[in-house]
């Protein structure tokens, strides 16, 4: 690795690491709220939100803007993605219902919110672990790709988690939402301009040409 | 002493014993606030309502009533004996606290007021003023806000409205200046917040959570740990400073004193 993207990279993990960073000190110095295990709770929770949607970015950015190197930081954001999900996960399971199995499995099956963010985190768990170079190779580019697919499923679930546990103000779990249907949106589009532009080359001269979305 | 201040005074006494409980920091309980009209999130009302104007303030007493008009607040509580309450309070979202409040009665200003024999039910509004609570120019529930109770439960003696807090004569504007319900053994969101109006009729008020989501918020909402919000549990609740959760008591604890109004209801049906 060039010296300059060790840099870029060592920057990049540091800034996806500061909302943790902002959190553990304001609880240190005292600035969280009455409630601190609920404040832990949505700071993880958004975060994770916030990273998936990160990650959905990178495709986007790239065929939009040309910017080929973005590509390199879309595991690392998709691993944070994973890891503030797991620290969401366990504020829960420790701090809020100190491991009481009965009692989550409860929640699980009754809460429909619950059901929701538990299965968003599931999805995830998967492509944390064959998110390496290696794991592309074991399962082969396409296949990779398809099951890397499911952070779709991933977001939405997230979405759904949101919005079904506020009280009455939805708008930031709309918000959320409308920002996830534009970024799937766009593949969708992208995904089926290429099958036209497909069809098109296909009647004229024959070129070869790759489809690639993601 | 005559014998009503002494009856009132031996009821204050029994009630405080029975909340034998540390109170909430005042920090807490003046930084953690549901008042929507001032944002949404816990912080947002100690921050946004700093200015709110207070004084004068005008509440409007109408309906079915001896003389519908409108009072200044001092004209309003005129000799009312305020007393300290410290009651729990807990919040439909799974949260509680001790608050010690200065109040008076319910009963007291309803007996001076005089309402017709049928008003079978008390309405209250919050001041509506979207220049000074800036979220009700937003729809996130449809404003004002409105809460209710009925006409027995208003007379209970643990109901009261709420002038002050912390052993001093005012409330902070976050916790509902100048004058606020409290109901203890119902849900916090019953417990309006400068209140505007009150109107004395002779149907069940429509209150704003049940207008906002009716399968989920009742009319009486009294705190019940065997009937769960549609979406979330309401068997514990975490005491604001505690790390552990407790488990939440039916009527808040105060079943004593309240249960018997409810006596033969469903209360799954009327949660």
């Amino acid at each position: 690795m060039p010296r300059s993207r060790f840099f870029l990279k060592a920057g990049v993990f540091l800034i996806c690491l500061t909302p943790l960073t902002l959190l553990l000190t304001a609880g240190v110095m005292g600035n969280l709220s009455a409630n601190p295990i609920k404040d832990i709770t949505e700071d993880t929770g958004v975060w994770t939100l916030r990273f998936l949607l990160l990650t959905l970015c990178v495709t986007p950015l790239r065929k939009l803007s040309g910017w080929n190197e973005v590509i390199r930081f879309r595991r690392m954001v998709g691993i944070f993605a994973f890891f503030y999900g797991f620290l969401h996960l366990m504020t829960y399971v420790w701090l809020d219902q100190f491991f009481s199995l009965p009692s989550i499995l409860h929640d699980v099956v009754k809460r429909p919110f619950i059901t929701a963010g538990t299965a968003g985190f599931l999805i995830m768990a998967p492509l944390a672990v064959t998110s390496t170079r290696k794991w592309i190779g074991r399962l082969g580019g396409k296949r990779w790709q398809l099951l890397h697919r499911l952070v779709y499923l991933s977001a939405a679930a997230g979405v759904a988690h949101y919005l079904w546990l506020v009280k009455a103000d939805i708008q930031r779990p709309v918000t959320y939402g409308v920002l996830l249907s534009i970024l799937l949106g766009y593949r969708l589009l992208s995904a089926m301009s290429a099958r036209l532009a497909s069809r098109k080359m296909h009647r004229g001269t024959i070129l070869s040409y790759s489809r690639s979305y993601d | 002493m005559d014998r009503r201040r002494f009856v009132q005074s031996m009821t204050a006494l029994l009630i405080q014993a029975d909340s034998n409980e540390k109170p909430t920091p005042y920090k807490d309980v003046t930084t953690y606030n549901n008042f929507y009209e001032f944002g949404i999130d816990k912080d947002a009302p100690a921050r946004n309502a700093k200015n709110f104007r207070t004084q004068p303030w005008l509440v409007s007493v109408e309906g079915l009533v001896k003389r519908p008009q409108s009072y200044a607040l001092p004209d309003l509580i005129k000799g009312l004996t305020i007393e300290d309450r410290v009651y729990r309070m807990r919040c439909v979202e799974g949260w509680s606290m001790v608050v010690p409040w200065q109040g008076f009665q319910l009963s007291a200003l309803i007996n001076r007021l005089e309402p017709t024999p049928q008003a079978k039910y008390i309405e209250f509004e919050t001041l509506y003023d979207p220049g000074q609570l800036p979220e009700q120019r937003r729809a996130i529930l449809q404003w004002p806000y409105v809460e209710g109770l009925r006409m027995d439960e208003a007379m209970n003696p643990l109901a009261i409205l709420a002038v002050g807090l912390y052993g001093k004569p005012a409330l902070p504007n976050q916790n509902g200046a100048p004058i606020r319900l409290v109901t203890p053994w119902k849900y916090g969101f019953k417990g309006i917040k400068s209140i505007a109006k009150i109107r004395f009729v002779e149907k069940q008020p429509v209150t704003a959570w049940m207008k906002a989501a009716p399968n989920e918020y009742g009319f009486f909402a009294n705190v019940n740990p065997a009937v769960d919000h549609p979406r979330w549990s309401q068997a514990t609740e975490r005491r604001i400073g505690e790390f552990f959760k407790r488990k939440t008591l039916p009527f808040n604890g105060y079943a004593d004193q309240v249960a018997s109004m409810y006596a033969g209801m469903d209360l799954k049906k009327n949660f």
